[in-house]
């Protein structure tokens, strides 16, 4: 019998693990700042302004300033706020915000010194329902945050981001299970895979990626759905007592948000790390670099979507309320629905051929 | 209504249709109509390295003329002050003694001039009420400051420099817009 203190660590795992943690964080901490800045020049250059371009190269060191700025503001903690429950806020957003990218299949594998290197995280066979548990936590810190502040406007826009929240889930999961009926597994590994061999998912799930986008839109709290954080209904929303790193945790946290959904949308209806043509160009790259080029290949697809998002803000007013609600319900739902019933109908037909045989 | 442009457009009323409903169509629009602006020529003016043109009536900080030999013009009259509908300006005169031929063109001087910039409206009545030329509304405009003190200038900061013993300096202040009548 094997007694459970016969189980090895192993350390080399345990240190490969590390290492393309804290890569993969640092990537996103550094996408997230690089964003801010993006995020001002692509709304100079749609508003026919020039954005930021004093501090360094082309404003280039722009979030650098930004960061010190923030670092010596005066942290405030409101006194009647909750303080525990305040400083936690900003936290839970940030940890939610970096958790999800641990099941994202960032490359294939690397094989260093004859080790083999898988590029994800943890390929956890349930990694779909992950990413959605893990989402739904970032409601807590946008909720926390609202409601510890003891600020009315806050508690609003807290309760807005959470309902919001909420009700896109819905309609973001519906899309999410015809996905599921196309590719038969919840792995993201495994949808990659499978979107290399049979074609991009956004073949077969146009209306699901619709459905998909805009509720990532109201799940990042973006533009035309950034009601938690209306600045001037509820003059700043949700983070409107926090000042400093606080601040700049809640407003890190919203643009890793973005990156990592810009990523999971890349992932799961435009191949992830798959390059257009690379099953049919037999190649006689070294693997190696074919997975670096994957990787680069993810990210052209996730700024891709990035820059939507920011072009998206710059385009479309913000909703009202109601209509949020009449959108999340009553539209998005029910498509999502008539998709998922479709769909299903389609690759059952497919696989058992016509019912009426 | 006679519209004023040709660009007035009647506004369309009618219930969406179902395709309008989509709101994605006209999403998609409005996406490319942003996205054009990308490409647009920025009027952006760089400002402290590029900076627009004055234009030739613009009536900024004023300056006290001084004539070739870097005489001051002023004689102190009071017409200025007179005029200024802001009661901006404040002077005190003095007698011109022997031996100071050479600083003041007339026998009676300012021996004291402020103007507060804060109560200056920069009319340009002083300018048009002086019979002498001797005071200018020139092309900079007053620089922030930290005390209301500051903004009342004296006759440090309005004086012209001396054209005889500083020509270029002189030049620069002048600009293009103070005129030297040589017979007056």
């Amino acid at each position: 019998m094997t007694s459970l203190l016969a189980i090895q660590l192993d350390w080399a795992l345990m240190l490969e693990k590390f290492v393309l943690i804290l890569v993969v964080v640092t990537i996103a901490l550094v996408f997230a700042m690089y964003s801010t800045y993006a995020e001002r020049k692509v709304a100079g250059f749609l508003q026919d302004r020039l954005g930021p371009n004093r501090f360094g190269w082309f404003g280039l060191l722009q979030p650098v300033a930004d960061a010190i700025k923030l670092f010596f503001k005066e942290d405030i903690i409101p006194n009647k706020a909750n303080k525990a429950l305040f400083v936690m806020g900003p936290a839970m957003a940030l940890l939610a915000a970096l958790m999800t990218s641990a099941v994202i299949p960032w490359g294939d594998k690397l094989v260093i010194a004859g080790r083999t290197i898988s590029l994800q995280i943890a390929d956890i066979n349930i990694g779909i329902l992950y990413i959605f548990a893990v989402v739904a936590l970032g409601v807590y810190g946008v909720m926390i945050g609202g409601w510890s502040s003891n600020n009315k406007f806050s508690l609003l826009a807290a309760i807005r981001g959470a309902s919001q929240n909420i009700s896109y889930e819905l309609a973001m999961g519906l899309a999410i299970i015809s996905l599921v009926f196309v590719t038969g597994s919840l792995s993201l590994h495994d949808v990659v895979v499978i979107q290399q061999q049979n074609g991009w998912n956004i073949l077969y799930q146009p209306v699901g990626f619709v459905i998909f986008i805009v509720c990532a839109f109201a799940e990042c709290n973006r533009t035309p759905f950034d009601l938690p954080e209306a600045e001037n209904e509820l003059n700043f929303g949700y983070h409107q007592e926090y000042s400093s790193m606080k601040l700049g945790f809640y407003l890190f946290a919203e643009y890793i948000n973005m990156f990592i959904s810009s990523v999971i949308m890349s992932t799961l209806y435009f191949g992830g790390y798959d390059i257009p043509f690379y099953n049919e160009a037999t190649s006689t790259l070294n693997p190696n670099l074919l997975s670096l080029l994957g990787f680069v290949a993810l990210m052209l697809k996730a700024v891709f979507f990035v820059f939507v998002f920011m072009w998206v803000r710059w385009t479309i007013p913000r909703f009202r309320y109601d209509q949020l609600m009449r959108l999340g319900w009553k539209s998005l739902i029910p498509w999502a629905l008539a998709n998922m019933v479709v769909t299903a109908a389609v690759v059952l037909w497919m696989k058992n051929g016509a019912p009426w045989h | 209504m006679q519209p004023l442009t040709n660009r007035a457009k009647q506004v369309n009323r009618r219930p969406m249709n179902m395709v309008e409903r989509f709101y994605l169509p006209a999403i998609l629009k409005g996406m490319g109509i942003t996205f054009s602006h990308l490409f647009k020529k920025r009027p952006t003016i760089q400002y402290p390295e590029q900076k627009r043109p004055f234009s030739q009536v613009f009536r900024g900080l004023h300056v006290l003329n001084r004539d070739e030999e870097g005489r001051e013009r002023c004689t102190a009259c009071g017409l200025c002050a007179v005029a200024c509908p802001a009661e901006a300006i404040t002077m005190e005169a003095a007698e011109r003694q022997a031996g100071e031929d050479n600083l003041y063109r007339e026998e009676k001087y300012a021996a004291r001039y402020e103007i507060n910039m804060l109560r200056c409206i920069f009319c340009g009545l002083c300018e048009e009420a002086c019979p002498k030329d001797a005071i200018y509304l020139s092309e900079t405009f007053a620089p922030a400051n930290y005390n209301r003190k500051g903004f009342i200038y004296s006759k440090n900061e309005l004086l012209i420099p001396n054209p005889v013993t500083d020509r270029e300096a002189y030049e620069k202040a002048a600009g293009g817009r103070v005129r030297n009548p040589v017979n007056s």
